[in-house]
């Protein structure tokens, strides 16, 4: 089933692809992840290490690490990374997470 | 590299400290964690005003004629540097594009602006629920607006998010404000410094317009707020006007006023004190934003919020102080180019104990209920917290070890107020006796690949 987005795009950006927990996701090409992802219907960006609940952006600056993703096996912030063609973004701290990368 | 300033971050006191000091003739480093300048108030701002200047206003396009002075020889603008280390003398300490890397000064200003206000509530931690400086972030850099949304809390920003929002073509469903008309009536008595401020005044009646046009429903003085969802926000609850109230929505926006980033002050050991009107913790500077710690200097919101105009004077003052200090103006010619600064900022700060008493925090979020998580990284609740006081815990650094609290990946940035207020509140001491989390570096996560790719790796030897 396809997620309708609780978000709305005013642009209208060229996009590429991406992978995220596996699945291809045409996003902007140079927009803010965390931004794109939201706006793709995505979110839930990962789960707690403490009681696997459900997480996604709170702040949107660098700030609060609830937008945490694993990308070439490192956890960063995807509000502070831009979108490029190919990225590969797996949900950190899950078992199988290092399988998608 | 070395400079004779080295500014940290790029936001209207940031920005305009680097102008002013470059003119003066001092090299400079303005480093941010941004790829472009504008700090959070004009986030993006070269790019977003191109693409929806209309939606977000004529103050946010001020910030353009500030990312335009950073065009001078003497700066050297490292965007997307995050700082994660600085050590007195001066030598900080950054990642840019994967790589380590140092700058030196003997003097550092620290503009690294604000945080949203925590405000813990029951399910604040669910996908769906965010700051509204979130959601102006997603509107400014990204172009990305709540469709179905409810902004929530207290403070001027809320009225400015919805107007917005109401220009893109998506009102909130809801305004649900914490507020009381109580808290307007002792406002009244700050009213001499609101009229003063009459422009920023008429700028929030100008927006309240906006949002009553667009038939956006107000609740205020709002309690016992929650929000309700299985993995993500589905609606929020709360009482005022004596029923319960709830909402369906897809995205919760809370906010009930920002307080000073003091992480790398902390970092450093300046004193902090409680500020009871602002309600949180000030880092100690004096009217040119000099610190107890030598060399080192604190503008803008950081220093105590007053907001994007006050902040942008503020820099300018403290770029002024140290070209004084490096020999570059006189003692005179500094004072002579203060005096209207000084001036400027009196004026601009008038209205904000008005609006501290008219839009005050949310009562039952800086006292959560047991239930309720303060600390989103280690999901640790208030009631936790409370029995750790129970069993002798004086202060936030103890609570680390009774239970873990601050000690996730934001460092305590989104609980370390609550966690002072709830262990003040409990063992019936001040904020100030109880203190706040010891701040240390890395300030943010570094990999040892990007320590191994630092770009000055010989320097600790030739010292």
């Amino acid at each position: 089933m396809k997620t309708v987005s609780p978000f709305l795009e005013l642009d209208d950006a060229p996009t590429v692809a991406v992978t995220f927990d596996g699945r291809t996701l045409d996003l902007p090409e140079g927009a803010n992840l965390a931004a794109a992802l939201l706006a793709a219907g995505e979110g839930v960006f990962r789960r707690t290490p403490v009681s696997g609940a459900p997480r996604g952006p709170f702040c949107m600056m660098g700030a609060c690490f609830d937008c945490l993703v694993e990308i070439d096996g490192i956890v960063r912030q995807a509000c502070m990374i831009e979108v490029t063609e190919g990225l590969q973004i797996a949900r950190p701290h899950e078992a199988g997470a290092e399988d998608d990368t | 590299m070395t400079r004779d300033l080295v500014v940290i971050g790029a936001g209207p006191a940031g920005m305009a400290a680097a102008a002013t000091a470059a003119e003066a003739g001092l090299s400079v480093a303005l480093l941010d964690e941004q790829k472009r300048p504008g700090g959070q108030i004009y986030r993006d701002v070269d790019r977003a005003m191109v693409r929806r200047g209309a939606i977000l206003g004529a103050d946010f396009a001020h910030g353009a004629g500030l990312t335009a002075g950073l065009r001078h020889d003497r700066i050297k603008h490292l965007a997307g540097a995050v700082v994660w280390a600085i050590e007195e003398g001066f030598r900080v300490s950054y990642t840019q594009d994967g790589k380590g890397a140092q700058v030196s000064g003997a003097r550092v200003l620290l503009a690294t602006g604000a945080l949203e206000r925590p405000m813990p509530v029951p399910g604040w931690t669910m996908p769906g629920v965010m700051t509204a400086g979130a959601a102006q972030i997603l509107l400014k850099q990204s172009g990305v607006v709540p469709r179905r949304a409810v902004l929530v809390g207290s403070g001027p920003l809320i009225y400015l998010i919805a107007a917005q929002m109401v220009r893109a073509g998506t009102p909130p469903l809801a305004l649900v404000e914490t507020q009381t008309r109580g808290d307007m009536m002792g406002a009244m008595r700050h009213l001499g410094g609101a009229l003063r401020g009459f422009w920023t005044l008429a700028k929030g009646l100008k927006l309240l317009a906006e949002i009553t046009r667009a038939r956006v429903p107000r609740h205020t003085g709002a309690t016992q707020i929650a929000i309700e969802g299985a993995d993500r926000a589905e609606a929020i609850t709360f009482h005022a006007a004596g029923r319960a109230h709830r909402i369906v929505c897809d995205t919760v926006l809370l906010h009930h006023g920002v307080v000073p980033n003091t992480q790398a002050a902390r970092s450093l050991g300046v004193t902090h004190r409680w500020n009871t009107a602002q309600q949180c913790f000030l880092p100690q500077v004096d009217d040119w934003g000099a610190t107890d710690v030598p060399g080192l200097m604190i503008a803008g919101d950081g220093a105590g919020i007053g907001g994007a105009t006050v902040a942008e004077i503020a820099g300018r003052l403290a770029a002024l102080h140290a070209a004084c200090e490096t020999g570059h103006l006189t003692r005179e010619q500094r004072d002579a180019r203060a005096g209207s600064l000084h001036r400027a900022l009196d004026k601009d700060r008038a209205i904000r104990p008005f609006l501290d008493a008219a839009y005050p925090p949310f009562a039952q979020a800086l006292a959560p209920a047991d239930a309720t998580i303060v600390c989103r990284c280690e999901e640790v609740t208030a009631g936790t917290i409370r029995a750790h006081a129970g069993l002798g815990c004086t202060g936030p650094n103890q609570a680390k070890a009774f239970g873990r609290a601050g000690m996730g990946p934001c460092q305590g940035r989104y609980c370390g107020l609550t966690v002072t207020g709830i262990l003040a509140q409990a063992n019936g001491q001040t904020p100030d006796e109880t203190g706040y989390y010891r701040i240390r570096p890395p300030l943010k996560p570094v990999t040892l690949g990007e320590l191994a790719a630092m770009d000055n790796p010989g320097q600790d030897a030739a010292e």
